[in-house]
């Protein structure tokens, strides 16, 4: 393995200062997280805090907080009941199907847990658009209408104009168009807009600045802020939606479940029409590093943290990974969350049938469940599968 | 005589609206028959063009589309929903909702307005979902509305008449079907929006959260029935609390 110069605190760039092409907005939400985050004492929560949150109809950030803690645990059976009656009343019994399409895994950083980080010796490459197309129509004969773009974080081995030109051309296939790819300016995220996308995923991995320095070594992606407030920018640049996530188990899961949520609530706070998406990903095992696993979060705490995001915020989608089992996957869409995953592959080109995805995956998926099975397992657990939900104007 | 009432050139003898989303498309044609409604409502950004079921193929034929505008945020999208609802053959009627809080999914009583104009002047059968604001619906009846719709309580939350005093007031003074929609929870809500002169009821979440979702829908339907019937014969004279007074406050009066 070639040597890594950032494996020296005193060879990395500072993570809390903007590089030079990078936009910054007038936004104070990250200084309102951050203070939230860290005078948040779950230690402090009882019993009687979690069930007077729980006889709420609209819940603060401190029944949120009680929610999250470990007073909570023993009365997850109450807060899941809980749960369960706020998703039907907004979402009645639909669950909306997607697939996540991995068009590039090319990345510029240097993230310690993450299989795509440039260090990592993996199969790296880009679809060209010719391949995305039957990517996309593989995808589109299934039945889904709505994707999640997905490409490597980076801006020289995807730029822009290349995200863009996919969106554009995912729109001949799909209604719905989402992107998880690196934080841009609002310039940007308008252009994008412009091609097709409405709705964008960044995942914060963890809200806790100094533990995020410690792992994103190197590259755009280490700036905190920056990345912090990329769904500001994307809501600036024409966005519908915006979807938030820490990846839980990098840090004190309690704090980050608190911030992410918290992040979400202020931001929809500021821009009222934006729809708020929350993800609920664990660290999964990903490929040449063993000490990478979910041990610190259980499925108890995980639906735990889950049920908490639905009840703080009821109007939210909810994504549920692959990453998790098919068991709890089932049981947690017919409880809290509104959207899951199908016919996944998390390598580059992976969705034609017979052929071998042409570059290695981000991280080994735990339910590798098709369209149709997760179509079927849906209408099994007395819900409706929705394969869309949105209008482009 | 029969009972009737009208959205623009169109007559209808039902007065229970029925939603589309929120339930299992498989149960939509029982609870159409159930609720015995003439109009069902669709979002148009559910109505799918792929290979998979579309919602379009379960509503019954004959039913009355009542497309709306969902995922509208002002005017102007809305304009463009409903002319696309149009298009795929929907029909001309068209409820107006422009949402912009992701939240509360409270509708913006201006830019409702502002579209009502636009699409009553291309034809459209313009029903526009509101804030129960006197104003506001004097500006939608003056913008060629063919009804108001009110809200109850905020959309999904099964809280009944929560604007009552004021859906009152659009019922005295508009000259249009006032249609209670959004908020009611259980059918005796219903049946009150109708004994206070409410032309339709809209329903949608409660009876798709309900256990038997076309029994619920057949319970919708005697409550409106039942609360169109009290109407038409007139609530008794009720009196206020406590008997009347000993020494009458107009025993002065002499000559």
């Amino acid at each position: 393995m070639e040597k890594i110069k950032e494996l020296d605190p005193k060879n990395r760039i500072d993570h809390m200062t903007y590089l030079p092409d990078m936009e910054v907005i007038d936004s104070d939400l990250d200084k309102r997280v951050v203070k939230a985050m860290n005078e948040y004492d779950y230690t402090l929560f009882t019993e009687n805090d979690v069930l007077a949150a729980l006889e709420k109809d609209v819940l603060s950030p401190r029944d949120f907080q009680a929610l999250l803690s470990p007073a909570a645990e023993p009365l997850l059976e109450q807060i899941a009941r809980r749960a369960q009656r706020e998703t039907r009343k907004h979402f009645g019994n639909s669950v909306m199907m997607f697939t996540p399409v991995y068009i590039a895994n090319y990345c510029e950083n240097l993230c310690v847990y993450c299989g795509f980080n440039r260090h990592n010796k993996i199969r790296r490459a880009k679809l060209d658009f010719d391949e995305m197309e039957r990517e996309f129509e593989a995808i589109a004969k299934t039945g889904l209408q709505e994707v999640l773009i997905l490409t490597g974080e980076s801006r020289k081995g995807s730029d822009v104009r290349y995200i863009g030109e996919a969106c554009g051309l995912a729109r001949k296939y799909f209604k719905v168009i989402g992107l998880e790819v690196y934080p841009m300016n609002s310039d940007e995220y308008k252009y994008l807009h412009e091609c097709g996308a409405d709705y964008v995923t960044v995942f914060q991995e963890t809200y806790n600045s100094d533990k995020y320095e410690t792992l994103h070594l190197a590259g755009h992606k280490r700036i905190w802020p920056y990345r912090f407030n990329a769904q500001e920018r994307a809501v600036l640049g024409g966005m519908r939606g915006v979807g938030f996530a820490a990846l839980l188990g990098l840090d004190d899961f309690r704090k980050d479940g608190f911030a992410t949520g918290y992040h979400a609530y202020l931001l929809q706070q500021k821009y009222p029409h934006a729809e708020i998406a929350i993800s609920c990903p664990r660290l999964r095992p990903i490929i040449n590093n063993d000490k990478i696993n979910p041990k610190d979060v259980h499925e108890r705490q995980l639906l735990q943290v889950i049920c908490a995001y639905r009840l703080f915020l009821p109007f939210a989608s909810i994504t549920i990974s692959t990453r998790e089992s098919n068991v709890f996957r089932k049981h947690v869409i017919s409880i809290a969350a509104t959207k899951i995953s199908a016919g996944v592959s998390t390598g580059i080109g992976g969705h034609i049938e017979g052929e071998e995805a042409k570059g290695d995956a981000q991280f080994k998926i735990n339910d590798g469940a098709s369209v149709d099975d997760v179509y079927r397992e849906i209408e099994e657990m007395g819900m409706q599968p929705v394969m869309s939900d949105y209008i482009y104007v | 005589m029969k009972d009737t009432w009208k959205l623009g050139d169109y007559e209808f003898t039902s007065r229970f609206i029925l939603g589309s989303g929120k339930y299992s498309l498989d149960l939509i044609k029982a609870a159409v028959e159930n609720a015995g409604a003439q109009i069902i409502t669709l979002a148009l950004r559910r109505a799918a063009t792929g290979n998979v079921a579309n919602i379009l193929d379960y509503i019954p034929k004959g039913v009355t589309l009542l497309p709306n505008t969902s995922g509208a945020r002002n005017a102007d999208e809305a304009v463009r929903i409903a002319r696309l609802a149009r298009e795929v053959g929907c029909g001309d009627f068209i409820k107006i909702e422009c949402i912009r809080d992701s939240k509360y999914l409270l509708p913006d009583n201006y830019e409702t307005a502002k579209a009502t104009e636009i699409l009553a002047k291309e034809g459209f059968v313009v029903m526009p979902y509101m804030y129960p604001d006197l104003n506001a619906a004097r500006d939608m009846a003056n913008a060629g509305a063919a009804c108001i719709m009110p809200l109850g309580a905020p959309i999904g939350t099964n809280k009944g008449l929560a604007t009552k005093e004021f859906i009152k007031i659009l019922i005295d003074e508009i000259d249009l079907p006032v249609i209670v929609d959004a908020g009611i929870g259980k059918p005796s809500q219903a049946c009150e929006a109708m004994e206070m002169g409410a032309a339709a009821v809209m329903a949608n979440t409660a009876i798709a959260t309900a256990g038997d979702v076309p029994a619920m829908a057949e319970a919708f339907k005697h409550a409106i029935t039942a609360g169109r019937a009290a109407y038409l014969a007139g609530t008794g004279r009720v009196l206020e609390t406590g008997a009347a007074a000993s020494s009458p406050l107009t025993g002065f009066l002499a000559d």
